[in-house]
């Protein structure tokens, strides 16, 4: 299943990446992108994952990495 | 600039103002006023480097800045604390201010939503949602507005400007009858409209589906600077430390030179430049291709177009037209215009593409006519004026006793009689696109080395059409499952750094357009399918821009590479030099925020046109 979310508030590129990354690595995502440019995370989640408890887990990660950034719907 | 930017600028301005009136002040005036300017600038940056800290994420710019302030103020340069937060702070607002003009540039494909629409129900006006347009609605359109789905004028003309739908900058005048794509603007008339399509169908919603995903593939470029980055801060970390400790430790040399030293180049070693000169570099890409009104879908296409040798083209539809006309009358006896008079009233109500075709030929025919009998396969037989007359192939000829005339005319031939009498023969066919060849001449010129046609349409067509536009290699006769079993033939035949591109329309060559490096529809978001299989998508039906996106592609990927070079080598160079000592601290910033933004800028220097 593939969501898209807007960002609010990253600041820095390097950040998207380690997001990115980070992100990549949880056992519920599939694969993921973030878009520093267009402010955008995409999340392929992986089967049978619910996605609204996943969603938690990738906002935790990350606000690690940036704690401003805010995951808009 | 968002309200962020706007209250960063001033505070720039607070500290800069602060920090000149201190610089004239003495001693202990002086110290206050630069700890001032430094909080006033600093106070964000500090914060997060505090909350970083507390969270385990360090070594990010912020807590580099943060470091590297503090030692100078530890150091009792209070000036220099307070000066190179102020650079800082200013780099940061140029970055982000380019980057903000950036995403504008893509985003400005966004505002082709229509904001209402208004839909006419027992002649009452009523405002509603665009997603509310049902099929078959009555939609009026005033100056000013949108188009909020595709439709056909019932009423009313207009100038309307298609540019963001197409990249056309020309207005477009329409009048009742004629189609209209969602997104267009009414320039100046009254239309009233009947809705094809519902909005999700829509040209709009179309185009905004393709830019939403438009980031999604990125660049390998991209990757593996992200990677390089990854294995990159840590190493330099380490290098910092020994850098503090080693000479102090083991030489005796004094602690607080060599400390300055290591967080010089901790700054210096910032890897934001690195990795946002290169997405930036291919967003700018997409940002000029949206321009021309072509949706890319990611840097990996324009890193992959510039190395593609080798283009192949569907025939129908991309490098011809793919619709019938008149291509030649020869006429036997009596006039051309009374040879189309006759085979246009014969055939002025049959929906056969070939009889379309003839009836656009010859505007409002006169005479009496009876059609007689239409039979697929053959033909129309009519009466004419009170005489007999036909209009069909060679069989219908046969049957009515006449012997047609032998031609070597492309296309579809059409024999017509009129009163026992054979008038002549039309010929219709597909027209190649204007400027197709010349066009091909031009990408032949930026590189592409070899041209492939694909048709499903017989070996005789195709082999004029491909001598037409100067294609030497075709195949003819291909079933859609041959183009791809063929397709899939020249992937493997291909170098490993050279990619083979697709153009197509789209309409039945979409596993094409997934199996490419590059997929390019043409006029594709009239199909849901292209949409998702291609890799870019030319809104507008012309092939003349593609030599455009491959002269954008090959242009950015090439400043992507200059600007990896660039950052690398300022970076390297500054890093040496703070190692030694040389650096002051406003180098090693210029060496951050300053090669950032000059990559930004370079990113940007060729899609002024």
């Amino acid at each position: 299943m593939k969501k898209t979310y807007r960002l609010r508030d990253l600041d820095c590129a390097n950040c998207a990446a380690k997001m990115e990354n980070a992100i990549n690595k949880l056992p519920e995502v599939e694969s993921a992108t973030v878009s520093f440019l267009m402010q955008k995370m995409t999340v392929n989640y992986a089967e049978g994952v619910d996605d609204a408890a996943a969603l938690a887990v990738i906002k935790k990660v990350i606000h690690k990495v940036e704690p401003d950034c805010e995951v808009l719907a | 600039m968002t309200r962020k930017q706007k209250r960063l600028l001033v505070r720039i301005a607070a500290a800069f103002a602060v920090f000149a009136v201190g610089f004239f002040l003495p001693g202990w005036w002086k110290a206050g006023c630069m700890v001032a300017a430094w909080l006033i600038v600093g106070y964000d940056v500090l914060w997060a480097a505090a909350r970083n800290i507390l969270r385990g994420q360090v070594f990010d710019e912020k807590f580099l800045m943060a470091l590297a302030t503090c030692a100078a103020l530890g150091m009792q340069d209070w000036a220099e604390a307070a000066a190179v937060m102020l650079f800082f702070q200013v780099g940061e607002l140029f970055e982000s201010l380019a980057v903000e003009r950036s995403r504008r540039s893509i985003t400005a494909l966004m505002d082709i939503r229509p904001d209402t629409a208004t839909v006419l129900r027992d002649g009452e006006e009523i405002e509603t949602d665009p997603e509310d347009v049902r099929i078959g609605d009555l939609l009026l359109v005033r100056a000013g507005e949108r188009i909020p789905a595709d439709g056909v004028i019932v009423e009313g003309e207009a100038s309307l400007d298609t540019a963001k739908v197409t990249g056309e900058a020309m207005p477009v005048d329409v009048c009742a009858g004629m189609r209209v794509v969602s997104g267009s603007v009414n320039l100046n008339g009254v239309l009233t409209i009947r809705a094809e399509s519902a909005y999700e169908q829509s040209t709009v919603a179309r185009i905004l589906t393709l830019v939403e995903t438009a980031a999604e593939k990125k660049a390998q470029t991209e990757r593996i600077i992200t990677k390089f980055a990854h294995y990159y801060t840590p190493a330099v970390i380490g290098a910092a430390l020994l850098l503090a400790l080693i000479p102090p430790l083991v030489f005796g040399q004094p602690f607080a030179e060599w400390l300055r030293r290591a967080l010089t180049f901790l700054v210096i070693s910032c890897p934001c430049a690195l990795v946002i000169s290169v997405p930036l570099s291919f967003f700018s890409g997409m940002g000029a291709a949206a321009k021309h009104g072509i949706v890319v879908k990611g840097g990996i296409v324009l890193e992959q177009l510039a190395r593609t040798k080798t283009l192949v083209f569907d025939k129908t539809g991309t490098l011809t037209e793919g619709s019938f006309s008149v291509q030649s009358i020869r006429c036997a006896s009596g006039t051309e215009a009374e040879l189309l008079r006759i085979a246009a009233l014969c055939e002025q109500y049959s929906n056969h593409p070939v009889a379309q075709a003839i009836t656009a030929a010859c505007h409002d025919p006169q005479g009496e006519v009876r059609i007689i009998r239409e039979e697929a396969g053959y033909g129309v037989t009519a009466e004419i004026d009170g005489k007999s007359a036909a209009a069909g192939n060679a069989r219908l000829m046969n049957s009515l006793g006449i012997t047609p005339e032998e031609t070597d005319a492309v296309g579809t031939h059409v024999f017509v009689t009129y009163d026992g009498a054979y008038l002549g023969m039309i010929a219709v066919a597909d027209r190649l696109r204007d400027g197709a060849k010349e066009t091909l001449n031009t990408l032949r010129e930026q590189g592409i080395e070899r041209f492939v046609m694909l048709t499903g349409d017989n070996e005789r067509s195709a082999e004029y059409y491909a001598a037409q536009c100067g294609v030497t290699e075709y195949r003819a006769q291909l079933l859609p499952q041959d183009k791809v079993d063929f397709f899939a033939k020249i992937l493997s035949g291909q170098k490993k750094n050279e990619a083979v591109a697709f153009v197509g329309d789209g309409v039945n060559d979409a596993p094409v357009l997934t199996a490419a490096d590059v997929g390019i529809a043409m006029g594709g978001v009239g199909s849901e399918a292209a949409v998702e299989a291609a890799d870019a998508v030319l809104l507008k039906d012309d092939l003349k821009k593609l030599p455009i996106l491959l002269r954008i592609a090959k242009k950015k990927t090439a400043i992507a590479k200059q600007n990896i070079a660039f950052a690398l080598i300022v970076k390297g160079v500054c890093l040496i030099l703070g190692a030694l000592g040389y650096a002051p601290m406003w180098l090693a910033i210029f060496a951050d925020v300053g090669v950032a933004f000059i990559a930004i800028l370079n990113a940007f220097r060729a899609s002024v046109k």
